[in-house]
């Protein structure tokens, strides 16, 4: 492995040895990654709840709307992250299941998994769930409906202002809309192996 | 005359086959350009400064390896370097062995096919399970992806419901939807099962360390989920310099594959998960493939490695719409493919010295590069390449230019020929005594003639007073373009 690691080194400096001059890295101003149509957004929120349906998600206003939907879908078996259930906890009528901690040997059971996101991106109507702030990749992702729980105060405007701001965390990650496929004859299939209904529940904390 | 290999396998392909494939990929090339051009001011800009960071990352490898590695290792990842495929093949043996894993599930990743992984662990005793839907299908049907991101892109619903009636995931049903849920069902538990969960890299920031995974799926996701280790395999030329790169690359690379704005899934991997959380690899092992990579580098085509696998040039390439990807009979198909998989060839370059001629050097393959890689000039590089060391296939269909070469030298055959040109415009079709031109002739319609005679108008034309008189007896000077013909 280490003489591999030699090997490869040094190919590498002997293929660059004979070059005169090597190429410059460039300086790019982000502005050359601002859409066209971008306007400082006055209201972020709006904005990322415009961009988030765009992309198929679901954005909404309150645990209540929330509650409404799975009830009426009758998506009543679901996870909960453990520090953001005693707020929602009241919305939530008879008839729900819901655990604060997942049983990865009962995947098939949770219908929604709700976790707090870190963050989101208005332009793109992405949200941002860091390690630090997710308590369960696997809660976040198996159900068939992820909630989001995001503060709308954590909106950053754009994929540039998000990257500058990237968490210092093992694992980042940005999701924009249900999990999707065009595998088979170009047809769009949502809810491959993530979420089929991606939430943003926008309450501040 | 003979015909090149990849026309041969084109004219092999079922016209229903060639027609899917030609519109899918016209389609996603037509979005890609209105995204990008709705979008941005001056979408060519971003694909030169995209290019010019990836070229000065491939000119200082030297310097960004060391400086990645180093990155990778504080953030408590574990660092692997393979000059070789089997090098890379053993590297991940020896990790699944450590952890008495015999179970891996894998995402997306074109150097796995590269150095033919899923075989090799089969063999010793190492179930490997495809998550990418494409990807799943091809390895059920042990098929090679005709596609850089689109896997599957020359199967049809019906073959991919046979397929999976075959193996015993339900009965025929060729409703892609169908089929999405039974996927999902069947993959799940394989995830939940596997001790080893294997991604590979589309960018590197050797600033930082983060490994970026991107897909639409979330199977990459799952893997970091439900598996205790991660294994990435990563070209060493996928590294950027620093994290804000990322904000260019990333939106080209989703507009330019898949034509999103971005891609569902863009994950940042930046080392084992927190000790306090449930989910996620306790171990991280990065390894660094070479596989020709370095020989690539040594050549005049070494700007080939800027690539981001993107696949736009597949979509956008004339030849590829008609070829569809296994006519390339290689990893990577199309423009890029042409280039990149004779180089990756190695001793065994003589076996692919025909790819790079299947192309009519239109260049649209360069114009919808994110990383504006001159496409067209490394296919020449790579013809004189193979002519010059004689590879027998990099002759193939090729017209002897011998006679070309005489005359085009000798004025007076030359004007004989061009007397015979003009006899095909006044002689009927049926009256022309060889049947190929006779053929060539009756499918072209000459536009109607307009304007005069270059060669009356050059003769005839009054050299400037006191215009010096050139070898060959042409005026020199600006004067040249006053003349109307």
């Amino acid at each position: 492995m280490s003489s591999d690691r030699e090997a490869i080194l040094g190919k590498v400096r002997a293929a660059l040895a004979p070059l005169a001059e090597r190429a410059a890295l460039p300086d790019w101003d982000s502005e050359l990654i601002r859409l066209r149509t971008a306007q400082p957004p006055a209201d972020p929120a709006a904005l990322f709840a415009e961009r988030m349906k765009a992309v198929n998600g679901t954005p909404m206003h309150s645990v209540a709307e929330l509650v409404a939907m799975l009830a009426e879908k009758g998506w009543r078996h679901g996870y909960c992250d453990p520090a953001l259930w005693p707020r929602l906890q009241a919305a939530f009528a008879d008839g729900f299941t819901v655990e604060t901690s997942f049983d990865r040997t009962r995947v098939d059971d949770f219908d929604f998994g709700i976790t707090a996101a870190t963050a989101a991106i208005a332009e793109t109507g992405t949200l941002i769930l860091s390690d630090s702030d997710t308590s369960s990749r696997l809660a976040a992702l198996a159900p068939w409906v992820h909630v989001a729980v995001l503060d709308p105060r954590t909106i950053h405007a754009d994929i540039g202002a998000a990257l500058a701001a990237l968490p210092k965390d093992p694992n980042v990650i940005w999701v924009t809309g249900p999990s999707k496929t065009a595998d088979i004859e170009g047809i769009l299939i949502e809810g491959v192996h993530g979420p089929g209904v991606q939430v943003a529940l926008l309450i501040s904390a | 005359m003979s015909r090149q290999p990849i026309d041969q396998f084109a004219a092999t392909l079922p016209p229903e086959k060639r027609k899917s494939v030609y519109l899918s990929a016209k389609g996603t090339e037509e979005k890609r350009s209105k995204l990008l051009h709705d979008h941005f001011n001056d979408p060519d800009l971003l694909r030169r400064r995209a290019g010019e960071i990836k070229q000065h990352v491939v000119e200082n490898l030297d310097t960004y390896l060391p400086a990645a590695e180093a990155a990778l290792v504080a953030n408590g990842a574990k660092v692997y370097w393979a000059a070789t495929a089997e090098s890379a093949r053993q590297a991940v043996l020896k990790i699944m062995r450590d952890r008495g894993a015999t179970k891996l599930v894998k995402a997306k990743s074109m150097v796995s096919e590269e150095i033919e992984l899923g075989h090799f662990l089969k063999k010793h005793g190492i179930e490997s399970l495809e998550t990418d839907l494409g990807e799943f299908i091809i390895q059920i049907d042990d098929d090679h992806p005709s596609h850089i991101v689109r896997p599957i892109i020359h199967k049809s619903r019906g073959e991919v419901a046979r397929s999976f009636e075959r193996e015993g995931l339900g009965a025929y049903n060729d409703d892609p939807e169908t089929i999405t849920r039974r996927a999902r069902q069947f993959l799940r538990h394989k995830y939940l099962q596997a001790g080893v969960g294997m991604t590979g890299a589309n960018f590197v920031s050797a600033e930082s360390g983060r490994i970026v995974v991107v897909t639409n799926e979330g199977n990459s996701r799952f893997c970091l989920a439900a598996t205790k280790c991660h294994i990435v395999l990563v070209g060493i030329e996928k590294l950027v310099p620093r994290d804000r790169d990322l904000g260019l690359l990333l939106n080209l690379l989703a507009r330019s594959a898949t034509a999103q704005q971005l891609t569902v899934y863009t994950e940042f991997v930046n080392g084992p998960k927190l000790p306090s959380r449930p989910d996620g690899p306790e171990e991280m092992h990065v390894i660094f493939i070479d596989n020709g990579r370095t020989d690539v580098l040594a050549t005049e085509c070494r700007d080939i490695l800027r690539c981001i696998r993107c696949g736009a040039c597949l979509n956008v390439c004339p030849v590829y719409r008609q070829a569809s990807g296994h006519a390339y009979r290689a990893v990577y198909p199309g423009p890029v493919g042409a280039v990149l998989s004779p180089l990756l060839a190695g001793d065994k370059f003589p076996e692919l010295a025909d790819l790079p001629k299947a192309s009519s050097l239109c260049g649209a393959c360069n114009e919808v590069c994110p990383v504006n890689i001159p496409i067209p000039d490394l296919l020449l590089r790579l013809r004189e390449k193979g002519k010059s060391e004689g590879a027998p296939l990099a002759s193939v269909g090729t017209p002897g230019m011998g006679a070309w070469a005489l005359l085009s030298t000798q004025p007076a055959a030359w004007k004989a020929a061009l007397f015979g040109g003009k006899l095909m415009n006044v002689l009927p079709s049926k009256l022309i005594p060889v049947p190929a031109l006779r053929a060539w002739e009756a499918k072209r319609t000459l536009p109607a003639w307009r304007g005069g005679e270059f060669r009356k108008w050059m003769k005839g034309r009054a050299r400037p007073p006191g215009a010096p008189k050139t070898p060959n007896g042409v005026p020199s000077g600006p004067a040249q373009s006053q003349g109307k013909p």
